[in-house]
């Protein structure tokens, strides 16, 4: 099939549709609005249930009731309505269910901007709500890569049990892009759940509980440390990145989703002048690749976070380069976007 | 002549209740009411938080247990997703009348074809007896201990009477359990919130004037009388909507 163009908020949902997501619950807000209004048509299409919620705090808690059912269901918000869920993101993670929430993050804090931003890095990558608990988040940086990151979130939040999320930012909600529908891979749901709450009549007689209650510590610590072991296999197993002219390079750039792209840009920039840049990219933020950054990052000159906010996954760089070689940071934000030539002016700053 | 048995619907297992509390009584009522319709093996039930946040260790059927007020959100998804099945939520009134007023006003607005069991005893009493949107003028807590006083903290809220204002609302009625005659009208008001759910006429609510003798500071007995006394001339009693 030949491509189509689409916006990324528009291929998400598509995507979501095509790996079998049939419930969503949201609510309004710019810039993620083409998500829910493409879910209202297609979902009765298909025969799936789009619910517009009373508020944010109201649409996550269906989509824990329906995630407790064992149904595919997504909700998705931009960075103030994101805070709102993050409660019900954080009893998602206790009563471990899986389900996908899109977060097309804008300026803040606050009522901040529509522009977009990558200031929620801290919430999406430290669990976000209250409690020890991850999400795994994966940070598109085109509108392909959107759509096969959200058919893929669906199964692996199948296969742990957990919330994923898909980070993504203004630009990449709101860009045109073609995209390949049929390259999606969709794995077959493994629909027997028997945690699910679905009546006992349809488990012969097993009775199931969705809870994330433990009065007695002991047991709860011992629910944390079963947590913990889970979230081990999937540092384990679901890290992903992408590693761009690094080869040669003396200065590694680190950046992810829309600012990746851009520093691309900077890095084909920076080798016309002769000057050899590279780029790591993470793929997931949690878990994020601090191994691989590492090996990356070894004999480097400088390596630099390169962010649309103060300065946040900057602290994950650090913790992986662990002092072997300068970390800097550059970056914008606000919802104002760096151009490839602030980026390359940065990097011959401190080169 | 009937044999008085423990409902199926409830697990055999010691309640946490405080001695006196009609937590046990209302329980009871949702139990019965699961076994007469023959409902148990498809419901799913939601448990608050509150004091009957262990709700889903009592009864026999699936159970999800939601954060707090979000029981008619987290009904929702359910129902949504398993339009079969029989949901209902079990919430007090700091749940459903305070915090997850917006979530209780909105599910009843769409008609949601569920079933809410709401317990009011005018207090919140899991967190050691503050006050609650339910709690009468006059009424001392220990977040109100001068007694509640309309002028600082406003008036106590009628729920059924404003949820059946909704055109969404099929079955709305407040019933009490001070009595032997009043808790056969709860039994009743029950299953017909159940069976409102079955017939898929929309979003069925039974308030049940409940105790809170820890809390209240009085004896099962005395409590009881003050649900009689006290409770019934600010809540009425009865049937508020019926399609």
């Amino acid at each position: 099939m030949a491509k189509v163009l689409m916006k990324g908020n528009e291929a998400i949902a598509e995507a979501a549709i095509l790996a079998g997501c049939r419930f969503y619950f949201g609510y309004p807000i710019t810039p993620q609005n083409e998500i829910p209004e493409y879910m209202s048509r297609r979902m009765r299409e298909v025969g799936g249930t789009f619910l517009q919620a009373e508020s944010e705090v109201a649409a996550i808690n269906m989509v824990y009731g329906a995630a407790g059912c064992g149904k595919r269901v997504m909700t998705s918000s931009s960075s103030p309505g994101i805070s709102l869920k993050q409660e019900g993101l954080s009893y998602i993670a206790g009563a471990e269910l899986p389900c996908v929430v899109v977060n097309m993050v804008r300026g803040g804090p606050g009522l901040g901007g529509i522009q977009p931003a990558q200031s929620d890095y801290y919430q999406a990558t430290r669990g976000g709500g209250h409690g020890d608990y991850r999400m795994i988040v994966y940070t598109p940086s085109t509108v392909q890569e959107a759509a096969e990151m959200v058919a893929k979130a669906f199964t692996v939040a199948d296969r742990y049990r957990i919330g994923v999320m898909i980070l993504g930012d203004g630009m990449i909600g709101q860009i045109m892009e073609p995209v390949d529908l049929e390259a999606i891979k969709v794995e077959p749901e493994n629909t027997k759940k028997l945690w699910a709450t679905t009546g006992t009549d349809s488990k012969d007689g097993k009775r199931s509980v969705v809870n994330s209650l433990y009065i007695d510590p002991n047991e709860l610590e011992v629910v944390n440390q079963r947590l913990e072991a889970k979230y081990d296999v999937i540092a384990a197993y679901e890290t992903e990145y992408e590693e761009y002219m690094l080869d040669d390079a003396d200065v590694m750039l680190v950046a992810y989703g829309t600012t990746a792209r851009i520093c691309k840009s900077a890095v084909a920039k920076a080798r016309e002048e002769g000057i050899k840049l590279g780029l790591f990219r993470p793929k997931t933020v949690w878990p994020f690749p601090y191994d691989a950054l590492a090996k990356a990052a070894e004999g480097k000159k400088a390596v630099i976070s390169v962010e649309m906010s103060l300065g946040q996954m900057v602290d994950d760089v650090r913790i992986a380069v662990n002092g072997k070689c300068p970390v800097h940071f550059t970056g914008r934000t606000g919802g104002v976007i760096p151009t490839p030539k602030e980026i390359l002016d940065y990097v011959k700053e401190v080169r | 002549m009937a044999k008085f048995e423990k409902p199926k619907a409830l697990l055999d297992v010691p309640l946490h209740y405080c001695p006196g509390c009609t937590h046990g009584i209302a329980h009871r009522l949702v139990a019965e009411a699961m076994d007469e319709l023959d409902i148990t093996g498809k419901t799913i039930g939601i448990a608050p938080v509150g004091c009957s946040v262990f709700a889903y260790n009592y009864f026999n059927c699936d159970m999800q247990q939601a954060s707090h007020g979000r029981a008619p959100a987290v009904a929702t998804g359910i129902k949504r997703a398993m339009p079969d099945n029989i949901v209902f939520s079990y919430q007090g009134d700091g749940d459903l009348a305070s915090i997850g007023a917006a979530e209780i006003v909105s599910a009843a607005a769409r008609g949601e074809k569920i079933t809410v069991i709401f317990i009011n005893n005018a207090i919140y009493g899991m967190t050691g007896g503050q006050m609650a949107p339910t709690t009468l003028l006059g009424q001392k807590t220990t977040t109100s201990p001068y007694g509640r006083d309309e002028n600082i903290q406003g008036y106590p809220i009628r729920m059924v009477e404003m949820l059946s204002q909704l055109d969404g609302c099929a079955y709305a009625e407040r019933v009490s359990m001070h009595n032997y005659p009043n808790v056969l009208k709860a039994k009743k008001a029950v299953k017909k919130a159940f069976e409102t759910q079955i017939a898929g006429k929309g979003f069925a609510i039974v308030e049940l004037l409940s105790t809170c003798p820890t809390n209240w500071g009085l004896s099962p007995v005395d409590a009881l009388k003050f649900v009689e006394e006290k409770m019934i001339p600010q809540y009425p009693l009865g049937v508020f909507k019926e399609v």
